[in-house]
């Protein structure tokens, strides 16, 4: 029995495969209409999150199975003190499989050590969203057709944000790919990650603090937003913010065929004025997210 | 300096200097009964320096708190006086309930039935990761 608590738990070939399900699944959704039926997912969500949770629900529905769960820690028995363990347990013997997303890192995997079903981290504090990386994986396959030699760039919160560092985890398993690392240098992409993922890898990178001057070169960028509460001044952030919100005027420069990405959800880092260009991914990306969910779900429940 | 030799015990040799007491500590040397000596700053051939400990009894050795704390410490089993066992400690693989996760938003932090468990992730630095957060010891 498999669960995904960290998208490394999956090894190329298995990603590669999940990615290939998902293509079948856009292609072919008659197919895969009542592959789960009988099924049922347990959506335990410790906190709110509505568009992994929908995504997850939906791609059960889609599959003919059945969901249950909570959407909120204090509408479940986690207000009166029920362990994480224990809570795995008990849904073990109502579903099939478990979707978890809990404020605390690790909780996921506290879970699935004791599930008897397959464990999907849905998110666990600001540590791993491996399902996230998978839907980020599938957008770039469809947009691209390869994972192989795209320069890659991440722009906004790259000190904190979890999405990109499991997408740069996951994409330095590929031949060929460079990345632009532009961020405020508040907000830079923790050492740690360059050291233990990039260098280790020989991945080529280079950090700068302007989108302009490298969004010619880029087949990719994934934009976080940029949040105030993670500057030490008010004056840095109103310094930098605006640098970092993507509109068409920025986009001049940029290729045709550049895929735009965000995890979502968008504040004002991308103008809304974006979202007509055929450049822009971040809607598809959500689509996606649900077909390589359908196909995770799959692959965990092991339905052929 | 003198210290009595043991019969029955345990010592735990060449031990960096400055690190016995964290030992004693992790190794809950300060709850026994008998005996306990930390000789500190012993003049060593091959360190200059080293630290020593000497327990006058059979006990049981956490020998991952040995490993985790310093590698190169060498333990000593004394039986009747003599030495019968020698051992050169490792870094170990995994280190259970050993040392503490200090990260607030780790699930360690909220639910205190919850092992802390470390892994060994980088051993050439001697790194060690919670396994459920992965913040560094």
């Amino acid at each position: 029995m498999r669960s995904l608590i960290d998208i490394r738990d999956f090894s190329i070939d298995e990603i590669n495969s999940l990615i290939n399900v998902a293509n079948d699944i856009i292609e072919n959704p008659s197919k895969y209409s009542e592959k789960c039926k009988g099924k049922k997912l347990a959506s335990l969500f410790f906190e709110p999150s509505t568009r992994t949770r929908l995504s997850f629900e939906a791609a059960m529905l889609e599959l003919g199975g059945s969901v249950l769960g909570f959407s909120e820690a204090n509408s479940s028995s986690a207000s009166k003190g029920e362990s994480v363990s224990d809570t795995a347990k008990t849904v073990s013997c109502y579903a099939d499989i478990i979707a978890m997303r809990h404020p605390k890192e690790g909780a996921p995997y506290v879970a699935a050590q004791n599930a008897s079903i397959p464990v999907i981290n849905a998110g666990d504090g600001g540590h791993n969203h491996p399902t996230q990386t998978l839907a980020d994986l599938l957008t770039i396959y469809r947009e691209k057709g390869s994972f192989e030699n795209l320069t890659v760039g991440f722009c906004g919160d790259l000190k904190f944000g979890r999405t990109v560092h499991s997408l740069i985890l996951a994409l330095s398993r590929y031949s060929g790919i460079r990345f632009f690392l532009i961020s405020p240098t508040e907000l830079k992409l923790p050492s740690y990650v360059k050291k233990d993922i990039l260098q280790k890898n020989n991945i080529p990178y280079e950090q700068v603090t302007s989108l302009d001057e490298v969004m010619p070169q880029l087949d990719i960028l994934y934009m976080t937003r940029v949040q105030r509460e993670r500057f030490f001044n008010e004056e840095d952030y109103l310094r930098l913010k605006d640098s970092y919100i993507l509109d068409l005027e920025k986009l001049k420069t940029a290729k045709d065929d550049l895929c735009i990405m965000h995890p979502l959800p968008r504040v004002n880092e991308i103008s809304v004025g974006v979202d007509d260009d055929p450049r822009a991914c971040y809607f598809k990306q959500v689509l996606y997210g649900k077909y390589i969910r359908m196909a995770l779900i799959l692959m965990l429940l092991e339905v052929e | 300096m003198n210290i009595d030799s043991i019969t029955n015990g345990v010592v735990i040799d060449h031990i960096t200097a400055g690190r016995g007491m964290t030992l004693y500590t992790l190794l809950g040397l300060d709850k026994l009964d008998c005996s306990v000596a930390i000789i500190k700053n012993v003049t060593s051939r091959k360190k200059g320096k080293k630290d020593i400990i000497k327990v006058d009894a059979d006990i049981d050795i956490n020998f991952d708190v040995i490993g985790y704390v310093d590698s190169g410490a060498t333990v000593n089993i004394i039986r009747n006086g003599a030495l019968v066992d020698k051992r050169t400690i490792g870094m170990p693989r995994t280190l259970t309930n050993v040392i503490l996760c200090k990260n607030p938003r780790c699930i360690t932090s909220a639910e205190q039935e919850i092992n802390h468990v470390f892994t060994l992730t980088d051993k050439e630095n001697g790194i060690y990761r919670c396994i459920y957060c992965e913040t560094k010891a």
